[in-house]
């Protein structure tokens, strides 16, 4: 039950930054017009933001992340989830020892 | 008849539960080996398992976690933690924007809470849920604790077996956080507009973290994917 101070102090600032980012949309949300192209563009964030967060490891790591990436988006097509990250990472796996 | 629909509304919640660990449930699995891998990593830094442990609980941001992780030092540095935690975590701002108003039948208060169980994976499902129907209380709580309780339980596990794990890329665990995102992105295929959106971010994600490096890139994808959104809307005949 190591607890030190130090630390505790940086996790509740992590803690207080992270849950301010997560209501900050409620500012937002309240004047938030559901019509015409904003909202084209509020539709688009699932996919946006999800895509930032694993484009360095996909297209900047290496051939086997990259290939292994693009085998998982075909899986994603057909099978269900955790089939899809079964495969995926198998395919990277494989890859990585030079298959 | 109306007794019937009181009926219907008394069993919807405890329906809604279910509904919710079913969908959660591929997705927990998911995390075990990433909540495994991060408390491994943190024990390498010398964090404790109670310390590790109540990281996950507190902040329950996989993505901010692994970055402040990995630029974890003693004395902590709180300013480069401060920095990059806000940086990675500002897209949680655009979720709850994007959920918030589909959480029908919750008061101010009960949404403030209920923000506190934003993640990517949470999010993502609750988006695919409210395409074809509301989301209610019962079905956000459950699926949220759920994966609250598999990535706060495998991150102390992870932290007291420690290098007992082995190096992560041998059996492609820093693989599974990707694959899993590639699966939750699929569900979110609309036609043509997706495809824009992806390719947008993912380009652009990619240049700036090469550039500016992490954690820029995250706004950067996120900001041009929406543009690009906006734009296939402008001309869906040109671009369809």
């Amino acid at each position: 039950m190591t607890l030190r101070p130090e630390a505790l102090a940086a996790i509740l600032l992590l803690a207080v930054i992270t849950y301010g980012c997560r209501i900050g949309g409620v500012l937002v949300a309240s004047r938030y017009d559901r019509a015409g192209r904003a909202r084209a563009a509020f539709d688009a964030i699932p996919a946006a933001v999800l895509t930032a967060v694993i484009a360095p490891m996909v297209l900047t790591t290496g051939w086997p992340e990259t290939i292994a990436a693009g085998l998982t988006a075909l899986a994603a097509w057909r099978l269900p989830l955790l089939a899809t990250v079964a495969l995926g990472v198998a395919a990277v796996v494989l890859l990585r020892a030079g298959l | 008849m109306p007794l019937i629909h009181l009926a219907g509304q008394r069993s919807a919640g405890p329906r809604e539960a279910v509904a919710g660990l079913r969908a959660m449930l591929p997705v927990a699995i998911a995390a075990v080996p990433i909540g495994l891998l991060f408390g491994a990593l943190c024990a390498g830094k010398g964090l404790s398992v109670t310390e590790s442990g109540l990281m996950s609980i507190l902040v329950f941001a996989g993505g901010a976690q692994f970055a402040a992780v990995e630029l974890w030092t003693w004395p902590v540095s709180l300013a480069t933690l401060a920095i990059s935690t806000l940086l990675i975590n500002a897209r949680l701002g655009l979720m709850s924007a994007s959920l918030l108003p589909k959480l029908r039948h919750l008061s101010r208060r009960q949404r403030l809470l209920a923000c506190a169980l934003i993640t990517d994976e949470t999010w993502a499902l609750a988006e695919q849920r409210a395409l074809a129907q509301p989301i209610s209380p019962a079905y956000w709580y459950a699926q949220g604790l759920l994966l609250l309780t598999v990535w706060s339980g495998t991150t102390m596990l992870g932290a007291s077996l420690g290098a007992l794990l082995g190096a992560p890329e041998r059996i492609g665990a820093d693989f599974v956080f990707t694959a899993l995102f590639i699966g939750l992105i699929a569900g979110f295929w609309r036609g043509p507009a997706t495809g824009w959106t992806i390719a947008a971010s993912g380009a652009v994600a990619a240049l700036v973290h090469l550039t500016l490096g992490s954690p820029w890139h995250i706004m950067a994808g996120a900001a041009a994917g929406m543009l690009a959104g906006y734009l296939a809307a402008l001309r869906p005949a040109a671009l369809a």
